[in-house]
């Protein structure tokens, strides 16, 4: 059965997960991808703190529409790539007290070093499920500098429900990327080392 | 004459929303194989039920609907400018209405054009052939598994990899193990043996266009691509990396003649949402695959 996380949450409840649970994610989430990530490292915007602080962030550049009305609809919201935000990740758990980063594919060893420390877990999303975690989205709170980088990369501010995710790295150092990484490199070699005596 | 702003903008909503059936009937059978209540098979069924919300809204699949790519082939002595002006048009209309997210960015300014269009996008393949059909592939691959693709020189120090197809097939088993975690698996991987830089890559990408149900018409490749398949799946890197049964959904293999001096294997890989569209135009007849 699936552990119900609800955002925002304390250190406390973060700890208790472990690697390898599933999850369903209610409350809020805010999207930050590349540009973001580089722009919370390097200008340190103080008016992200109160909003990010006990939440998560999301590795996600959606598919957003405009209705006639002025509301932003998600069309599509899968999670992008996380690796690319490994540079930045671990400040970012540290100056903006997050308590989970939302992705696809894991992260390294500084991150899983700020994870422990800090209190936080890494949640991995469905590559590709876009549609079905759009559907998750109930609504829009807010976004923030839209204008600055562009629909993909912009803080959109989301209040979702059951959102499904797999902890894939917990606050204990664990690593399920790790783990596959290390099983799946010992079946390769034996795979490689069989063509020689065929 | 027809009208391909049209033809360009059903085969874009269908590429983008709807997943083809060869794609879908294999994540249906693997689904199977997988342990029941594993996060395995979990993650397959949300798999699942995404392609079918997407269908039944109109929703793209995934909100990373791909560099568009259109593989034309004409009859011959017809002039492609004025369906590919057409395909341009279609483009910018299919993301005005929220079926492409905007994916074109300049690498220097780093500013999104916003439409899809500019700096060489859409891409474009022209081919000529005897028929008198007019027929656009259109593929919209994303860039999370893009970015996983490979190039080999063999002989491969590292892979201890000869060339031979012993070797080429260490390079694809490499380039899959590589893959894990950044790909979106289970995937389909498109390889090609030959060529030279670039058109070995662009041969390899074609693979993907490439029924999974569909057997090589070179028997050497077709048991090549047979082995690679089954020796893939033993990684047992499984859906999104997390373990399980499954690793690719398909292994399509072509090849090029080479230069003596140089053996190049490149890997195509492709998450498994494999958006492949075909249109075929025959006079007023459109047939959309």
């Amino acid at each position: 059965m699936a552990i119900e996380v609800r955002l925002p949450t304390d250190e406390n409840f973060i700890r208790s997960l472990k690697v390898g649970d599933e999850v369903l994610i209610t409350g809020t989430l805010v999207t930050a991808r590349d540009m973001a990530h580089k722009f919370m490292v390097e200008k340190r915007p103080e008016f992200l703190k109160d909003i990010l602080r006990g939440t998560a962030i999301y590795h996600c550049g959606p598919v957003v529409r405009k209705e006639q009305s002025g509301e932003y609809r998600i069309i599509a919201a899968g999670p992008t790539t996380s690796s690319r935000e490994e540079p930045y990740q671990a400040s970012v758990i540290e100056q903006y007290k997050i308590v989970g980063v939302i992705g696809k594919g894991g992260m390294g060893e500084k991150t899983s070093e700020a994870l422990k420390k800090f209190g936080a877990v890494y949640f991995h999303a469905v590559g590709g499920a876009g549609s079905l975690l759009a559907k998750c989205v109930k609504k829009v709170k807010d976004v923030l500098m839209l204008e600055e980088f562009g629909s993909p990369e912009a803080f959109w501010v989301l209040e979702v429900e059951n959102f499904p995710a797999v902890v894939t790295m917990d606050a204990h150092g664990g690593s399920l990327h790790r783990q596959v990484l290390k099983e799946s490199e010992a079946r390769l070699k034996e795979i490689l080392e069989s063509f020689g005596t065929r | 004459m027809q009208n391909f702003v049209e033809i360009g903008l059903e085969l874009i909503k269908r590429c983008s929303t709807d997943l083809p059936p060869d794609v879908e009937k294999r994540l249906r059978e693997w689904r199977d194989r997988e342990e029941a209540s594993s996060t395995a098979r979990n993650v397959l069924d949300v798999i699942l039920k995404n392609i079918e919300i997407a269908r039944q809204e109109g929703t793209p699949i995934c909100q990373d609907t791909g560099l568009v790519t259109f593989y034309l082939t004409l009859p011959r002595g017809m002039n492609a400018e004025g369906i590919k002006g057409d395909l341009v048009e279609a483009v910018k209309k299919a993301t005005a209405l929220g079926l492409l997210r905007p994916n074109a960015v300049d690498p220097v300014t780093g500013k999104n054009s916003g439409d899809n269009t500019g700096g060489g996008l859409p891409y474009f393949s022209v081919e000529y052939h005897d028929g008198d059909e007019i027929v656009i592939e259109l593929m919209q691959k994303g860039g999370g598994c893009e970015n996983c693709g490979a190039q080999y020189r063999l002989p491969d120090q590292r892979l201890k990899a000869g060339r031979d197809l012993d070797g080429v097939e260490k390079c694809v088993l490499d380039a899959v193990f590589q893959a894990q975690g950044f790909g979106c698996a289970p995937g389909v991987v498109g390889v090609c043996i030959g060529g030279d830089r670039a058109h070995s890559y662009l041969h390899a990408k074609k693979q993907l266009l490439r029924s999974l149900d569909d057997k090589n018409e070179d028997p050497v490749l077709a048991e090549l691509e047979e082995r690679l398949y089954e020796k893939l799946n033993r990684l047992k890197i499984g859906p999104m990396g997390f373990g399980g049964n499954t690793t690719v959904l398909g292994v399509k293999v072509g090849k090029l003649h080479r230069h003596p001096a140089s053996f190049f294997v490149s890997i195509s890989y492709c998450c498994w949402a494999d958006r492949k569209r075909k249109a075929i135009v025959k006079g007023s007849d459109v047939q959309i695959y």
